[in-house]
């Protein structure tokens, strides 16, 4: 009794240090610490070495990264692809589900008829893995099925109709396209539920000033959701640019055609793994795993940089 | 402004009827663009169940067309059946993301009790430590990843999937969960620790309280642990132990030109989760709310 008497006056201050506060921490600690942070380092460390022979490695310094930077026969050339393709993939994803998803998010945040609906079924195909969206997507572009050419043809545009997994010019972006409405209901959610946060007097105060619903939105709505749009943008550079389900799924590892949807993923995955266009060599694999944490770690510090930068409005 | 004027009436008049017109049109405009959105997000999926209970003349023939007695046929699933596994992906899948999920909120909320209710030295920097988890993909750590659990000699079981789902899942359910347990009120615990209850007992007796919070953790977790492709395929590909996202991924590779299976092992695949979805989207999606809110 007395000592717990003790330790509700002074909860916070416990010494000696309780074994309490690590049996709680422990289970997750080791755990998290083993299977993420470890592994995370440990492929950095690996990137640095080469294996000599069965079992043995030597630290060599930079020397995958260089190799992978200036191999000129598979490595380089592949890099920069997938480094050009894992960007343009992001840059889709960006510039078409983001702003749909934030329209869709305005449009249900005012008093809407059926609206958990629409929110139920825009949201549903996000529950579904990528690999069963793409391969439904496969079906419908299929040209033996004409599903797509039938739609398009129907509102006039038959002359677009072409077999876009298929070809080098639209593969990517076709893949990317796939993933965007698979996902659009996550920044729809998240867009939804910043604006439902907003109190209502705001708005209210402007209508009596005879501010138009336009320019509520551009003026009140879009400044409050600036830092929401930061972190939708920082979750879609990470979440886009470690794409793979859906490339893998439809593509298989040599992301054809001609390595026109190659991504960092696929090509860490064909590095790590090998294909038959390039031996399995996990060294240079996690000098590519390296690579894009480098170039992850920018972009977080680039988000963190910007958002120090840009006034944010609190409510 | 004046309204109490004629002239000021008058204009008070045309900027109402102006508001009702426009709120109408707006209104029209808003529904109609929220039915397409929900047309095209929904009826990809619709379109290839409906055509998995066809035969596959009907399938190419009337592809609009909900199966009649004539067309009606099974046969697709029964190739699906015969020729893969699709009761032990299910079961693989359940397993490993019950379990996974059942850990990552028993762990979770253990950590986050412990970061929310005591300040002991490293309170900080483990809260740095599990914020890391988010920024950066487990992935990236595969090449080490694969080694540890082939020397634990996990590889190729289902339990190696669990010990990755459970240590990348934490990092956000400990963020979530920590934020909602500080603002559990202290008198509640303190009355519990006069009562005489030991640390581990006010833990337990809380649980209840932060009930909310472990659902919008499920929710966030479940889905991108069902819905995997790249750890069954790194950590457990075998036949025995695929889950339903790898099995339907490979069936599909096989049976590329049957048109029957492929349209029916989409629609197992994805029909199941979709009913679990519908039946408890007002939940999750008030979860999802609530947490994105929160953060």
């Amino acid at each position: 009794m007395t000592a717990s008497l003790a330790r509700s006056s002074q909860p916070k201050r416990g010494k000696p240090f309780p074994t309490h506060i690590i049996v709680f921490l422990a289970p997750a600690v080791v755990i998290y610490g083993l299977f993420m942070i470890y592994p995370l380092f440990d492929s950095l460390r690996l990137g640095f070495f080469v294996q000599v022979t069965r079992g043995v490695e030597q630290f060599v310094g930079t020397q995958n990264y260089v190799t992978l930077l200036t191999d000129e026969a598979i490595l380089q050339p592949r890099l920069l692809n997938a480094l050009k393709n894992s960007f343009l993939f992001f840059a889709v994803n960006m510039l078409v589900q983001n702003p749909i998803a934030l329209l869709l998010a305005a449009a249900l945040s005012t008093k809407t008829r059926g609206g958990l609906l629409y929110r139920v079924l825009i949201f549903s195909p996000a529950i579904l893995s990528l690999a069963i969206a793409a391969f439904v997507w496969r079906l419908l572009l299929s040209p033996l099925w004409g599903i797509v050419y039938d739609i398009l043809k129907a509102l006039g545009l038959g002359a677009y109709a072409q077999p876009w997994l298929g070809l080098e010019s639209t593969a990517l972006i076709t893949l990317a396209l796939i993933s965007a409405w698979q996902y659009l209901g996550i920044p729809m959610m998240l867009y939804f539920a910043t604006l439902i946060s907003i109190p209502n007097d705001l708005f209210e105060a402007a209508y009596v000033d005879g501010a138009t619903d336009w320019q509520i939105f551009w003026r009140i709505k879009l400044p409050l959701l600036m830092p929401m749009i930061g972190i939708v943008s920082l979750l879609t550079y990470i979440g886009n640019f470690n794409a793979f389900d859906v490339i893998f799924a439809l593509k298989g590892a040599d992301a054809g055609p001609n390595y026109a949807s190659d991504t960092m993923m696929t090509f860490f995955y064909r590095t790590f793994f090998g294909s038959g266009f390039q031996k399995a060599d996990p060294h240079m694999g996690a000098a590519v795993a390296g690579t894009m944490f480098v170039i992850l770690l920018a972009g977080v510090l680039l988000y963190l940089f910007i958002r120090r930068r840009i006034r944010s409005y609190e409510l | 402004m004046v309204w109490n004027t004629d002239a000021g009436k008058k204009r008070l008049r045309t900027y109402m009827s102006g508001v009702d017109l426009r709120h109408l049109t707006t209104k029209v405009l808003k529904h109609w663009m929220l039915l397409v959105f929900a047309f095209v997000s929904t009826a990809p999926v619709a379109l290839v169940v409906i055509n998995s209970l066809k035969g596959r003349r009907a399938i190419f023939r009337n592809p609009y067309h909900l199966p009649t007695a004539e067309t009606f046929d099974l046969v697709g699933y029964e190739t699906v059946f015969e020729k893969s596994q699709f009761h032990v992906y299910y079961f693989n899948s359940l397993f490993v993301t019950l379990s996974a999920l059942a850990l990552i909120l028993l762990f979770g909320t253990m950590v986050a009790f412990a970061l929310a209710e005591y300040s002991f030295p490293g309170n900080n920097l483990l809260r740095l430590f599990f914020l890391l988890g988010i920024i950066i993909p487990i992935r990236l750590g595969s090449v080490s990843l694969l080694r540890l659990i082939v020397s634990l000699d996990l590889i190729g079981t289902l339990w190696a999937l669990i010990v990755v789902y459970v240590a990348g899942g934490l990092p956000l359910a400990v963020f979530i969960l920590t934020q909602f347990m500080s603002q559990v009120p202290g008198e509640l615990k303190d009355a519990a620790r006069v009562d005489g209850a030991s640390e581990y007992r006010v833990f337990w007796l809380i649980l209840p309280i932060i009930r909310p919070a472990t659902g919008t953790v499920s929710a966030i977790s479940i889905i991108p642990m069902w819905n995997d492709l790249w750890f069954p395929l790194v950590l457990a590909p075998g036949e025995a132990t695929r889950t339903v996202t790898l099995g339907a991924q490979q069936f599909m590779g096989q049976f590329s030109n049957d048109w029957n299976a492929l349209l029916a092992a989409l629609s197992l695949s994805s029909v199941p989760v979709l009913i679990i979805y519908f039946i408890s989207s007002k939940q999750l999606l008030q979860g999802l709310t609530a947490g994105a809110i929160k953060n």
